[in-house]
């Protein structure tokens, strides 16, 4: 986590067992660490009301885990984008008493949070508990277009090259970081790119 | 009578100039030789004939030009203008406000007639004589804060009030301080400040924010805010910062007079009656430093906070690289003397 940050950035927790009639649990790769070690503490039966819904890493770790934990649902997607009608339409038919629970990636807890506030959850009743890879959703202030995965410090807007600062300035509602050119005031001028967000 | 409205650019050719009535009436912002952070709110009252406080909201002669600019920004990029679902009924709180201010101020410009919910708008300077249903938004040509924001100098943030913070759920922003509206819709007061440096820790934003949530209808508040803008460019957006950042470059020892600029936020602050929101209109004034200085006070006081300001809101204001060219060339106009107290010319 960033040492010196400014408030737009976003702040996670340590996911803990809530009071509510259903508990929704969406992670993707090491966020399946947070949820085994969050049912450590939870009262018996937690699971018998949750869904947990889990995108394993490329190494396809930690499935055994949350299946062993007993969950009324537990679905496993490929992608977060293969996840999104199954999410929306669950967030859609959600009742009062849904909790809902994120860990994992930045990117993953970001995206989830922005379907669950399309939905009308408020964001500080979500859990939220970063695990793994630092790696950053990048919203390209000139063309708008989002850049997936972001390590480095510039980094090249995938859509119009512009060459970008990532700050830490975060939205919600695009869930991804804002990236600024540069060198746009001297495109000449060419910083080094360093590997800073893994 | 009435105003006479210039045609000028803000853009490409830069024909943008002030009067000499309106250099006198010029917000400078400075009252005292040096600049830091303050909440500097004070009651958006009637100021001075003359002034650009005599009506709360300010028409002037940039008017025509200013909507003509807009309007290309608009064609450019329609997402400088957004308005979440909730707040429509804010829109229509604003269209009154602005409609009302305006034909109270320049009523040789603007007319504005009841008949119960049947409202008919005449907009001379520039052509329009429409008839609508207040609350109706199928009877106008655009949403309400579109349709009267782009006959509306300034930019236009509409506040939502709730859970004890100010939430940016609606604007019009095309003249701009390098701030995307488009990124920062939907954020709370203390996320759409964050990138602000050094004003958290001193706890600015606490205090405005406790400041703000209580302004009472009809008793609206405001604020100046400055930057400095190398030509007369009313979109300094983020959107468009690879286009004009170049500009940045370009001052030099003989151009600085025509190319930097002075740019004066007069924000202001008003409680919307139905809606219970806030709307935070940002008018933004420009004046050349060839302009600034046949005021030789405002030279004087100028060369000085500029030469003074601290690293950190000279970088945040994007003022490094030009800043010791314009400090030489203000050098020469300050001979040491004592300034008088308060904003106005001598």
């Amino acid at each position: 986590m960033a040492a010196k940050s400014i408030i737009s950035r976003p702040v996670y927790g340590t996911l803990s067992p809530q009071p509510g009639k259903h508990h929704l649990f969406i992670a993707d790769a090491e966020g399946a660490l947070a949820i085994a070690e969050m049912a450590e503490r939870a009262p018996p039966g937690f699971f018998d009301d949750a869904e947990i819904v889990f995108i394993p890493g490329p190494d396809g770790n930690h499935i055994a885990a949350l299946d062993a934990l007993k969950p009324a649902q537990f679905h496993q997607a490929p992608s977060f984008a293969s996840l999104l009608p199954r999410l929306r339409q669950t967030l859609a038919n959600a009742h009062m008493g849904l909790r809902l629970y994120l860990s994992g990636t930045e990117g993953l807890i970001g995206q989830a949070m922005q379907v669950a506030l399309e939905a009308g959850i408020d964001h500080t009743s979500i859990q939220t508990e970063h695990r793994g890879s630092l790696a950053r959703r990048m919203q390209c202030v000139h063309c708008k277009g989002i850049t997936e995965n972001v390590t480095t410090q510039p980094a090249t807007c995938a859509h119009c090259g512009l060459l970008l600062l990532v700050r830490d300035h975060y939205s919600r509602r695009i869930a991804a970081f804002q990236g600024v050119c540069i060198n746009a005031e001297d495109r000449s001028e060419i910083p080094p790119m360093e590997e800073i967000f893994r | 009578m009435g105003i006479t409205f210039r045609k000028e650019t803000f853009r490409d050719d830069f024909t943008f100039k002030n009067s000499p009535e309106h250099i006198r009436r010029f917000p400078f912002p400075f009252h005292e030789d040096a600049y830091m952070y303050a909440v500097n709110i004070e009651p958006h009252v009637v100021g001075p004939k003359g002034s650009v406080l005599e009506n709360l909201i300010d028409v002037d002669e940039h008017y025509v030009a200013e909507m003509q600019d807009r309007a290309l920004v608009l064609a450019e990029d329609p997402l400088r203008c957004q308005s979440l679902p909730h707040m429509t009924l804010a829109g229509w709180d604003l269209l009154e406000l602005l409609m009302e201010q305006q034909a109270l101020g320049y009523p040789e410009h603007f007319t504005l007639t009841r008949d119960g919910d049947r409202w008919r708008w005449i907009n001379r300077p520039l052509g329009i004589d429409d008839t609508f249903t207040f609350g109706d938004t199928s009877t106008l040509p655009y949403g309400p804060m579109e349709y009267i924001t782009r006959q509306s100098q300034g930019d236009f943030c509409i506040l939502d009030q709730r859970d004890g913070n100010l939430w940016m759920d609606a604007g019009m922003v095309t003249t701009q301080a390098d701030w995307s509206l488009d990124f920062d819709i939907g954020m709370n007061f203390f996320e759409w400040h964050a990138p602000v440096p050094l004003a958290h820790e001193k706890g600015i934003f606490v205090r405005a924010l406790k400041f703000l949530t209580n302004i009472q209808q009809g008793k609206p508040a405001r604020r100046l805010n400055w930057t400095m803008t190398i030509n007369p460019r009313l979109d300094t957006s983020p959107e468009n910062y690879h286009k004009w950042g170049p500009d940045r470059a370009t001052v030099t020892p003989e151009n600085v007079g025509d190319k930097v600029h002075l740019r004066v936020e007069l924000q202001s602050f008003w409680r919307l009656p139905r809606s219970n929101g806030i709307v935070f209109p940002i008018r933004c004034y420009l004046i050349k430093m060839d302009e600034l200085v046949t005021q030789p006070k405002w030279a004087r006081r100028l060369h000085r906070v500029i030469r003074d300001l601290p690293d950190e809101l000279a970088n945040y204001k994007g003022l490094t690289r030009f800043r010791p060219t314009l400090v030489e060339w203000l050098s020469k106009l300050d001979d040491g003397s004592a300034t008088s107290p308060g904003f106005g010319p001598d």
